[in-house]
């Protein structure tokens, strides 16, 4: 017990010697980020090939150096339709987060700030929001309104915000009692201001590395849903649907489902990996 | 020599590369005591670890000699050592509350010693508990034992733990800082406990950056600095005729032993402005307060009163010291007078007009206006900054209240950091790269940003060196001259209240014991409890007074003992 209490006493000396460049596994992490990033504004520098042109003659060919990750049953580039695909993938999963987020902060200040008896409402609500398992909620969702881009959106996002506002109900009570709150009103500020100035940003700060991991699983729902005819409509190159699609060729052109797979897989753990850094970094810096 | 006599000869202790204590030698012979002394980070902590082989991992230590009741300490290994601690030599850690397992009887505590050490049978090892905590002076022990550390007041847990380092009757106690945290009349208790156990002929190592403390206690002192010894002696050599300049510095800053007026930090002694001006202007009333009550529902659904008929009068450029010990209700009377809580009897005002009144009767919007004239400076300044903010955004923030225009801040910042003597180049850096006073100090200057009349300061330099506190108790006086500010200054030290205030009231259970001004209070005290609580306070040689043990106080010691802090939180 005592050589823990000396670790925690010496560990700012530990953390000088801490290497300000990234690690490997954040910078790969990074940098897949960012390619990502850069495939889903500017996805002709990547490839030149039409994500949707259909070749029925070059169909199921698989990874070759004219068709690096190989073709599908109509002949169409699997590696240009996974750039193509990146927008719509990174797109539902920043904006699937977005209004996770939205939601959370709403219902985790109504609840953290709103006094017992909201709070107490608003505890219930997300108890019961936890109960149904945010897959099946967000299923019901698209059941009832129709498959496509937004509903899958909002779907994803709806699925999401239960575990978030809880988080940030949490980090609010703890941060409203928190001296440099008390300092703020003691110096004069209206309430707004602490809420909005002091208040948000300090309770959202943790949950900085959650978002970042947030947008991977939020592609990850979205690609299941997806997968499972819910979301994009094909030929729409989304990698969800494109794993859907492939699944039926999956005994003879393995390119067809792996690849997809494969980005999916890289991008989350990209998220994560990077999210851990940020974590470490805050961490490093901050008690 | 015995051969129970601890040697250390030529102790250095170095982290990386990076020396921590450097040459340190001592003897303690049985039944004597030394005391090592110094601020934070003067590396005496460190070496009373390094003499139970705790030191850490990264710790590199060497010395030419290191030996105790035959044990060569420099050779022993892990499984060695843990023969050694708890049997040859007792610990007693830092803070009782998270050395304790919150979750475990502290009589099982005391019992895994016993275990550990395979000492005698079942019951010789429960008849030892029982025996051991009476030893230190635990009432009711069968009781007692069975509680767990959150179910027993500051002063009892200290003593458990207290009792668990004397488990096996160690030749060599080591305590470290084991009276810090604890109200005076608790404090002067555990000192007894030490003498008792020095009297049974146990070596005594005290690590403590209070010189008063090592004064009841300490044969011999070390005074650290930066990990150097500064001085060395027998304790009325050290104490009455210091050699060194850093221990005459250290003696100095002792605000018990330097009433109202005197100046605390040497080096600023020369630049003194002159001698300060008395403080009999016809002052008008800034806060009274009448009456106040406050009660909380606990959980366990018991009401409880906690503060009850509390009323003052505080004048403009006057000081008005509150002390009491921890759950006493100061803090409490704080949030009421700046009102951030409202009472739930009696009233306050603030330059006569309504401040803070039971049931909203006074709302915010009525006082926002009023705020900036009223500041508060904390204990824990690190906590009352925003974390993300640099020292120019925390000032920005104060004069932004203030109504400064952004265009005039800059200037204004620079100059409040010059008010608290702190460099302007500062504004661009984070509290958490700043020492512990130079928060403090950048707390005083959002305090005073707002230009107020009081500044309600609560416990702000409890938690500082001396001689840190020395240079910011001098601040805040210089301030108080300058600007004609009144405070109302909230502690639980005696010595920093006899120094600040013009007058005092004492506190206990809620109540008002006394109200009086300070020399009268402090030569004259009218209630009991007031005595007790002056006699309590450890001196230094050559001030006359003796230490008086006040006797257990059963209320205070009660079962859960009741947090102020922790309660707070309920009521926002």
């Amino acid at each position: 017990m005592s050589d823990l209490t000396l670790d925690r006493a010496y560990a700012p000396l530990r953390r000088q010697r801490r290497l300000p460049l990234p690690p490997l596994g954040a910078s790969l992490a990074l940098l897949f980020l960012a390619a990502l990033v850069l495939a889903a504004l500017l996805p002709q520098l990547f490839t030149r090939l039409d994500p949707l042109a259909i070749v029925p003659r070059e169909a199921f060919q698989p990874p070759s150096w004219a068709h690096w990750l190989g073709t599908d049953q109509s002949g169409r580039d699997i590696f240009a339709r996974i750039v193509h695909g990146t927008r719509q993938s990174l797109f539902i999963g920043l904006a699937a987060t977005a209004l996770s987020m939205t939601i959370a902060i709403t219902l985790g200040l109504l609840g953290g700030l709103g006094g017992a008896r909201l709070d107490r409402g608003v505890g219930w609500l997300l108890e019961v929001l936890f109960a149904f398992p945010s897959l099946v909620l967000a299923l019901l969702f698209v059941a009832v309104f129709g498959s496509g881009i937004g509903p899958l959106i909002i779907a994803t996002g709806l699925g999401g915000a239960p575990g978030y506002a809880r988080m940030v109900r949490g980090q609010v009570l703890a941060v409203r009692n928190a001296g440099y709150i008390e300092a703020a009103r003691a110096l004069g500020h209206p309430t707004s201001r602490i809420v909005l100035r002091q208040l948000l940003p300090n309770a959202m700060r943790p949950l900085v590395v959650t978002l970042t991991m947030g947008v991977g699983q939020a592609i990850v729902w979205a690609s299941a849903l997806s997968f499972l005819g819910l979301g994009a409509r094909p030929p729409a190159p989304e990698w969800g649907t494109m794993l859907s699609m492939g699944r039926d060729f999956i005994a003879n052109a393995w390119w067809l489902t792996f690849f997809p797979g494969l980005f999916i897989v890289l991008t989350t753990l990209s998220t994560t990996v990077t999210g851990r850094y940020i974590q470490q970094r805050l961490e490093g810096r901050l008690p | 020599m015995s051969d129970k006599t601890l040697i250390v000869d030529g102790l250095s202790i170095a982290f990386g590369g990076q020396t921590v204590v450097r040459e340190l030698s001592f003897a303690i012979e049985p039944g004597r005591c030394v005391a090592l002394v110094g601020e934070s980070g003067s590396g005496k902590s460190v070496s009373a670890r390094s003499l139970v082989g705790l030191a850490g991992s990264r710790a590199e230590v060497s010395a030419r000699r290191l030996s105790f009741g035959g044990h060569d300490l420099l050779t022993l290994n892990e499984r060695q050592w843990r023969g050694v601690r708890g049997k040859d030599i007792g610990f007693v850690l830092q803070d009782a509350l998270v050395s304790l397992d919150p979750l475990r009887p502290v009589g099982k505590e005391i019992l895994e010693v016993l275990q550990t050490h395979r000492y005698g049978d079942r019951q010789q090892r429960g008849a030892r508990v029982l025996e051991l905590l009476e030893r230190v002076g635990v009432p009711d022990v069968a009781l007692r034992a069975r509680q767990r550390s959150g179910q027993l007041s500051g002063g009892l847990r200290q003593r458990a733990l207290i009792a668990s380092a004397l488990a096996m009757d160690p030749a060599l106690v080591i305590a470290d800082e084991p009276t810090t945290a604890l109200d005076a009349t608790v404090q002067a208790q555990i000192l007894e406990v030490f003498q008792q156990i020095k009297a049974r002929g146990a070596s005594l190592l005290i690590i403590s950056h209070d010189l008063a403390v090592v004064a009841q206690l300490a044969d011999e002192v070390v005074v650290l600095r930066h990990g150097e010894v500064v001085e060395q002696g027998p304790m009325q050599q050290v104490l009455r005729a210091p050699r060194h300049a850093y221990t005459q510095a250290l003696l100095a800053a002792v605000p018990a032993e330097h009433p109202r007026g005197g100046r605390l930090s040497p080096q600023r002694a020369a630049v003194a402005v002159a001698p300060r001006v008395a403080r009999d202007r016809p002052n008008e009333p800034l806060l009274q307060a009448t009456g106040l009550g406050k009660r909380y529902l606990g959980p366990d659904g018991v009401v409880r009163q906690v503060v009850q008929g509390v009323g003052f009068e505080l004048r403009a450029g006057r000081t008005l010291g509150i002390v009491g010990e921890s759950g006493s209700g100061k803090t409490t009377v704080a949030r009421i007078a700046l009102g951030l809580l409202q009472p739930d009897e009696g009233q306050v005002l603030y330059r006569g007009q309504p401040w803070n009144l039971p049931g909203n009767a006074v709302d915010e919007a009525t006082r926002r206006p009023l705020r900036r004239e009223i500041s508060v400076i904390y204990q824990d300044p690190l906590g009352s900054f925003d974390p993300r903010w640099n020292v120019a955004q925390i000032l920005d923030d104060a004069l932004h209240v203030a109504a400064v225009a952004a265009s005039q801040r800059p200037a204004r910042i620079t100059r409040l950091l010059g008010q608290v003597r702190l460099p302007a180049a500062l504004a661009e850096r984070r509290p958490l790269q700043l020492s512990g006073g130079q928060r403090q100090r950048v707390a005083i200057a959002r305090a005073i940003a707002s230009e107020p009349k009081l500044i309600i300061c609560d416990e702000p330099v409890s938690a500082l060196d001396v001689s840190v506190q020395a240079q910011v108790l001098d601040l805040l006086a210089d301030l108080q001259d300058e600007l004609g500010l009144a405070y109302l200054f909230i502690s639980h030290d005696l010595g920093v209240i006899r120094h600040v205030s013009d007058d005092v009231l004492v506190m206990r259970h809620g109540e008002v014991v006394e109200l009086a001004p300070v020399e009268q209070l402090f030569s004259q005290p009218a209630h009991d409890y007031t005595r007790r609580l002056l006699g309590a306070v450890p001196r230094l040689p050559g001030s006359g007074a003796a230490l008086v043990v006040p006797p257990l106080d059963p209320e205070h010691d009660a079962f859960d003992l009741f947090d102020e802090s922790r309660l707070w939180k309920i009521a926002i």
